[in-house]
């Protein structure tokens, strides 16, 4: 079976304004606004370069912002709130 | 913003009429929200009348108020209309008082002090822009006006009344459910200039009956306060979040606790003129 991917959803569908530690977005398909911390802006970052698999999703975060010490259980706790608001696409 | 307001008695309508006298009607004549204030049975227009809350937009479960507090039903039914149903401005719980063309903020938990603060504000020199409703226009992020009837709570009316000794009020109205409630009247100047927006300048979250202090605080934790103080920004939808996230961003905002007026006062002099 394939390794499960995770995207992001199309551009136009939100609208992200860094404000201070937190970071807000407007999710327009639900009309609902999310604050965010770290790593949620930089998994989306990461993301809109292309779809990446849990693994290859932890081993960027590492190598690009310094999360080495994020548990593969944290950040699948993360990826599962931006599935379940709509912020990320699994497929 | 005009209201229409009917009554099973003729003494809520009174007071209104007597209290709003030197208020504009709608330019277009024509209402933005209706208001009922009526019987729920029949006889309890004369049986210990109780006013039950009605209009474009109602709580199911609110509960009826005695006849005498009539006055406050009817502030409570009106401010229920903008809560729910304004949709061009974004609405802040928040009270709004404007120097220069620029506006302060005040927003809080009930008791907080943001009506005493706005009243005395509006006695040294500021113009009294509301005590209940800030408006922010997201086209613009204008604050505009809504200067009704103050609502002052229980140790306020006399501080106020002292600050204020030729201010008109509305009656006491003693054992709501909030307490003592009298109303001030806005004065000439604020209804005069009702129709002026201000660019907000500083928002601030007062507490009362605490050592005096003051923190600044950062967007994201301004925004998820002035979120939970305003009445409208889910459904205003993406304009909302655009009106919010201008606010948030540009306009200082800090925290002030205060021990009595006098103190709060002078702490939101001192921040206006250092901004």
């Amino acid at each position: 079976m394939a390794e499960r991917l995770y995207r992001a959803v199309p551009a136009d569908a939100l609208r992200i304004v860094p404000l201070d530690d937190f970071t807000l977005i407007f999710h327009r398909p639900s009309g609902l606004s999310h604050l965010v911390t770290a790593p949620a802006p930089e998994i989306l970052e990461l993301l809109e370069q292309g779809p990446l698999t849990r693994a290859a999703l932890l081993a960027r975060l590492g190598e690009r912002f310094e999360l080495a010490d994020a548990s593969v259980e944290a950040l699948d706790a993360r990826l599962g709130e931006l599935v379940a608001t709509g912020l990320v696409e699994a497929a | 913003m005009g209201f229409r307001v009917g009554s099973d008695w003729r003494a809520p309508i009174a007071e209104l009429e007597r209290l709003y006298a030197g208020y504009p009607q709608p330019e277009d004549g024509i209402p933005d929200f209706t208001v009922r204030l009526f019987a729920a049975r029949p006889w309890r227009r004369w049986l210990r009348p109780a006013v039950t809350l009605g209009g474009d937009f109602v709580l199911p479960d609110a509960a009826p108020l005695p006849l005498a507090q009539g006055l406050l039903a009817a502030e409570m039914a009106m401010n229920l209309q903008m809560a729910l149903g304004q949709r061009r401005y974004l609405l802040l719980h928040a009270s709004a008082v404007e120097r220069d063309g620029c506006a302060v903020l005040m927003t809080g938990l009930s008791g907080a002090g943001k009506s005493t603060l706005a009243a005395l504000l509006g006695a040294r020199g500021w113009r009294l822009m509301g005590d209940e409703f800030a408006l922010v226009d997201p086209a613009t992020g204008l604050v505009h006006a809504f200067p009704r009837l103050v609502s002052l709570k229980n140790a306020a009316i006399d501080v106020v009344r002292a600050a204020l000794p030729e201010a008109r009020f509305g009656p006491l109205l003693a054992g709501t459910p909030k307490g003592d409630i009298r109303h001030l009247v806005p004065d000439a100047e604020a209804v005069a200039r009702m129709a002026e927006p201000a660019q907000p300048a500083l928002i601030l979250f007062p507490r009362f009956g605490f050592d005096a202090a003051e923190r600044g605080l950062g967007p994201s934790e301004v925004f998820v306060r002035l979120t939970q103080a305003s009445t409208n920004y889910v459904a205003l939808g993406e304009r909302g979040f655009e009106a919010m996230t201008r606010l948030v961003r540009e306009v200082p905002a800090r925290a002030i606790d205060y021990p009595d007026a006098d103190s709060a006062i002078a702490q939101v002099e001192t921040l206006w003129s250092a901004l």
